[in-house]
């Protein structure tokens, strides 16, 4: 797959090859994919040729940038309202056009009108990014009083996330899986986990078969090692390829991500996702006030709704601030090492040099940026 | 102007003729009225609560609903096989037949449609996948490719039907110039909404059971089989309680494709549980535990022990033409074929692709009452749309209805 002749992994980094080649990893629209807007638009140009051809309409290309409802209003802005208040029945429309309500719960259905009616994040522009982002802090602190830290900030140049796990370290403590849950504001009621702890028999290998990863007993437990799985961020991640409307794309630093506002619920991802790396809010998640974790990223940890797809983020809001995940800080024994692969300096970098390292599931080709390794 | 006035008046004639009929026919419409409230209240909770009020789970994450929509998407498909001789091959049998062929497929694309939407997360922002208006994933999605080739396969099946009896409203013939690239057209569409449906589920590397090459071939051999024998079954009722005339050979004729249908899927079955059982490899696990169980969990066992054995009865049974021509012993097979295939094809199909799951976790599913609600319903939505279609149709071929005649 990669040119470049490196020994330790084969990821394709070179991401301009990708484009020009037209098969960009993050799914076909490469508007996400650009971190300058210089290339933002060049993809956009490339990509609308490919539309038309696919005789879907030119229309495509715009989808996602006409955020601000107040600003632009013609025909297609219109039909976008007009259609989806349809869809949405007549709750918003009433909540809205409320005459007694007060100022604030005008400013309240205000946000949740052009939340219901904004785009896909991966389309938008910085500044739409920080307008949504505004919306959601100040819906919060209309509904709760309390204020909360969002960031939008996008991926940083010369940086690609990678992780790799010490199967000898591991002693099954779960501390990474509560730490996960703390700091990502999982649905308590459903117990949603993105880790997996899996137990498994020593002299079995790696039988997953066999393997329990619902365990509730002291660990270490004798004769067993221990092994986890979370979402492996895969550079080829057939997840991101199967969704119908793009709520889920690779970004720029390797993370996989979710708009959890544009996905639809469709659960197809789930499906193709090898890993068991998805989570789904089958129900309105709930997360005691006095447990949410306030320091958020809209790809992240922010509260999710009923409905949606979820996922391991490597701690979007944390990794894009320079600190490690929280599973990797959580771990008590160092089994959990984190870091940019493209930086030659990076422990993770030092692991894949030195370390007799490998993936699960290779034969697939999903290219996960996710190591196992032993001492 | 003139066109409007004849649409004006063929609708205000169709409803006079859906709101008027036989005791029995009330009493048919007023059960699928009562079903259909049950489903959409059944829906309500689950809007209200989420789709954690269905048995669906992280481990199994389509169920159901999906398993539905796949088979129905078959019995829309097969509405071609009737369409082929007639439009292209002048054959005059299948004319009175096509239509009703042809109605079963917009009613069996409105329940897939349905099914769909009853399955979204979060049906209030289904937008986002409208072409132009949201983002469309195309053609990266196979979901997106889905709902190009459903959404104009109900639009071919709705246009050449409703031509030809707008035409035969006003007492005028069909040109065929018209109607005959439509159907050519229809032909192709058809097999492609199954092929496409089948690659949804053939595409995704992450499960064994369903990435194997022989899905969409079978998909389409199931379809032929299950969809004519649909058909089959509403003709004899429609024969048997309506003065439209259905010729036996018509009927003998669409039992004849039934018949290599479930032959050639037979073989294909064959094929499939060879290469499962005969070297089983690891992939293999999700075959064993739809035919045997894995570690005591076998939940799916009676169902597709119901259904292989219907399966290969029925086959057997329409293999002989002197059984076949027995129209007593036809219509058995052909109810017991729709069941087998119903079940093979519906969550024998989707509930094993997630069992065991990614890393061998074995997590059994069972559908709850309200998911079972919602999904009647839906049928119960089928069988009335099909009704007024059929009821519509016949009465226009009948001359019943008529443009002006009361003038
Ligand atoms: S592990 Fe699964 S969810 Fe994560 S990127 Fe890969 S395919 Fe997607
Ligand atoms: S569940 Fe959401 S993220 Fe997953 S494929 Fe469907 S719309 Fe995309």
């Amino acid at each position: 797959m990669s040119n470049n002749n490196k020994k330790w992994f084969s990821l394709n980094l070179g991401r301009k090859e990708k484009v020009s080649s037209g098969s960009c990893s993050c799914g076909k629209t490469s508007g996400g994919c650009g971190t300058s807007s210089n290339s933002h638009h060049m993809t956009d140009d490339e990509f609308a040729a490919a539309a038309i051809n696919a005789s879907i309409g030119e229309e495509r290309t715009k989808d996602g940038f006409e955020q601000v409802f107040d600003v632009k209003m013609d025909r297609r802005t219109a039909f976008k309202k007009l259609t989806a208040s349809l869809l949405i029945g007549a709750g918003a429309v009433s909540t809205s056009c409320s005459v007694i309500s007060g100022d604030e719960s005008r400013e309240k259905s205000q946000i949740d009108w052009e939340e219901q009616f904004k785009g896909n994040y991966k389309l938008m522009t910085d500044e739409e990014k920080q307008a949504t982002v505004d919306r959601l802090v100040r819906s919060y602190q209309l509904r709760t009083g309390k204020t909360l830290s969002m960031s939008s900030k996008n991926a940083e140049e010369d940086v690609l996330f990678g992780y790799a796990f010490n199967i000898s370290k591991c002693q099954g403590y779960m501390d990474c899986v509560n730490a996960c849950v703390e700091e990502n504001n999982q649905d308590r009621d459903s117990q949603m986990q993105y880790i997996r702890i899996h137990e498994m028999k020593d002299g079995k290998g790696f039988n997953f078969n066999e393997a329990d990863d619902n365990y509730y007993h002291e660990v270490p437990a004798e004769g067993h090692f221990y092994m986890g799985t979370q979402c492996f961020h895969c550079d080829n991640p057939p997840c991101v390829e199967v969704c119908p409307v793009q709520a889920t794309w690779r970004e720029d630093d390797g993370l996989v991500v979710v708009d959890y506002d544009w996905c639809v619920g469709c659960r197809y991802c789930m499906a193709a996702c090898p890993y068991d790396g998805r989570r789904f809010n089958w129900s309105k998640p709930e997360v005691p006030e006095a447990e949410i974790n306030h320091n958020q990223h809209y790809l992240g940890n922010r509260m999710r709704k009923k409905g949606v797809m979820e996922k391991c983020t490597f701690c979007v809001q944390r990794s894009r601030a320079g600190k490690n995940p929280a599973c990797v800080e959580a771990c008590p024994t160092g089994a959990r090492i984190f870091g940019n692969l493209l930086d030659p300096n990076s422990t993770i970098r030092w692991v894949l040099e030195n370390k007799k390292v490998f993936r699960l599931k290779e034969d697939l080709g999903t290219e996960p940026k996710f190591w196992y390794f032993m001492d | 102007m003139k066109r409007l006035k004849v649409f004006g008046s063929l609708v205000k004639d169709s409803l006079d003729t859906i709101t008027h009929g036989s005791k029995r026919y009330h009493l048919w419409m007023a059960l699928l009225t009562f079903v259909m409230l049950v489903g959409m209240y059944c829906y309500s909770i689950q809007l209200e609560h989420g789709l954690s009020v269905t048995g669906m789970t992280d481990r199994v994450s389509w169920g159901l609903y999906i398993s539905n929509f796949t088979f129905l998407v078959g019995v829309a498909a097969a509405a071609v096989m009737l369409v082929m001789p007639t439009y292209v091959l002048k054959d005059i049998d299948f004319k009175q037949a096509v239509l009703i062929g042809e109605g079963l497929a917009v009613a069996a694309l409105i329940m897939c449609l349905a099914f769909v939407v009853a399955d979204m997360g979060g049906p209030s922002v289904l937008w986002h996948m409208i072409p132009g208006i949201g983002v469309f994933n195309f053609p990266n999605s196979m979901l997106t490719w889905d709902v190009l080739v459903l959404n104009g396969y109900l639009f071919l099946n709705i246009t050449i039907p409703f031509y030809i009896l707008f035409r035969h409203y006003q007492g005028k013939e069909a040109k065929s110039s018209v109607y005959i690239p439509g159907a050519i057209l229809s032909v192709f569409w058809a097999v492609a909404i199954h092929l496409v449906t089948a690659f949804l589920y053939q595409g995704l590397q992450a499960r064994p059971f369903w990435n194997n090459a022989l899905l969409g071939p079978r998909f389409l051999a199931s379809a032929f089989a299950a969809g004519p024998a649909l058909i089959i079954l509403v003709l004899a009722i429609i024969r048997n309680f309506t003065e439209f005339k259905i010729q036996d050979k018509t009927i003998k004729k669409i039992a004849m494709v039934v018949t290599v249908a479930a032959q050639i899927n037979l073989i294909m079955l064959i094929s499939e549980l060879f290469k499962e059982f005969y070297a089983p490899t690891h992939h293999s696990e999700s075959a064993y535990y739809l035919f045997f169980g894995l570690d005591g969990k076998d939940a799916l066992l009676p169902w597709i022990w119901t259904a292989i054995p219907l399966n290969v009865l029925a086959t057997v049974l329409l293999t002989f033409h002197k059984l076949r021509n027995n129209f007593k012993v036809l219509f058995f097979c052909c109810f017991i074929l729709f069941i087998a295939i119903w079940i093979e094809k519906g969550f024998g199909l989707i509930v094993p692709g997630f069992i065991p799951g990614p890393y061998g976790k074995i997590a059994e599913y069972t559908p709850t009452g309200i998911e079972i609600g919602v999904t009647l319903g839906i049928w119960a939505l089928g069988a009335f749309v099909f009704t007024i279609l059929a009821k519509t149709a016949i009465g226009i071929e009948l001359g019943k209805l008529k443009y002006n005649k009361k003038a």
